[in-house]
């Protein structure tokens, strides 16, 4: 069984850990809508897997934050990424696996994934 | 919905857009009488009487996005149609507390689902403000407080991988004990 004990050893292998992240790179944000229409949808797996996957790959530059709607509920889930210096890219209709390329494509290797955002799929 | 845990989930969402900063998530289940009871308690902003008329109106929201406002009459709707109740209070300036009771007996009771992840989404996505999660089936509960979890890990964040990792397992162990059948 977990105990608040071994929650004290963990908090200080993450302090050195902390310690020895870069901060001089500008964040990427990816922000998921967690209103009544994104959460029907089924956007909680999709938060879930884009933090479970940035963190698989020690993603440190980008954040995952939540905002409420974004106005195409018929489009959830959505999620907004946005690289610095680049421009906006907004996936609609996201799964799970759709997420775990947008991680490898996009955050990783930068090459967004066209054929899961707004402008193709809502023609 | 698909789970009471995610109408949870969204009707917590409400608190956050409140400003609470101390929210309460309570699922009190008794396997006599065969109801569950949830409330989703913050000291947020909370409504004047005129608002907590309107609100459980789907035509009424206070978001520019869209028109309708479904989170609460979704809510209402899957207590009631198992045959309990539901219930909204709040005083301008104190806060909010929302209350469904369930008929778990009931053939259109929805499962709860998925409540560690509803748990991790709110407390991971919103560092800022702090969350108590009490489960509790007849005399066994299970009580997490994002407080005591904070004074333990000092700076440490708790979305941070290992630290949400270990939050998860604590959740999901200590409540399968008494919730599993």
């Amino acid at each position: 069984m977990k105990t608040l004990e071994e929650l004290m050893a963990l908090r200080d292998a993450a302090k050195a850990n902390l310690t020895a992240r870069d901060d001089s790179t500008e964040l990427t944000r990816v922000v998921v809508g967690m209103a009544t229409c994104g959460i029907a949808a089924g956007a909680r797996p999709v938060m879930n897997k884009f933090v479970e996957e940035t963190a698989k790959r020690n993603l440190t530059n980008v954040t995952i934050a939540q905002t409420g709607c974004i106005g195409m509920c018929q489009y959830e889930p959505i999620a907004e990424v946005m690289v610095p210096g680049k421009e906006k890219v907004t996936y609609v209709q996201l799964t799970e696996e759709k997420v775990a390329r947008i991680v490898v494509d996009h955050l990783v290797n930068g090459n967004p994934v066209v054929e899961y955002t707004v402008g193709a799929i809502a023609k | 919905m698909r789970e009471l845990s995610l109408n949870v989930l969204d009707i917590a969402q409400n608190s956050v857009r409140a400003e609470a900063s101390l929210i309460k998530i309570e699922l009190i289940e008794n396997t006599k009488t065969k109801t569950l009871k949830i409330s989703v308690s913050d000291d947020g902003k909370g409504m004047t009487a005129e608002q907590l008329l309107k609100v459980k109106d789907p035509f009424f929201t206070t978001r520019t996005t869209r028109k309708v406002g479904m989170g609460i009459p979704l809510f209402r709707m899957a207590a009631e149609m198992t045959g309990g109740s539901f219930d909204i209070e709040s005083t301008p300036g104190a806060g909010t507390k929302t209350t469904a009771v369930f008929r778990t007996d009931h053939l259109d009771f929805t499962p709860i689902g998925d409540m560690c992840s509803t748990v991790i989404t709110l407390v991971t996505m919103n560092l800022h403000i702090d969350f108590v999660y009490v489960r509790q089936v007849d005399d066994k509960s299970f009580t997490v407080d994002t407080r005591q979890l904070k004074e333990i890990l000092g700076d440490v964040p708790l979305n941070e991988p290992s630290i949400t990792a270990w939050l998860k397992d604590y959740i999901t162990e200590n409540t399968k004990q008494f919730t599993e059948v």
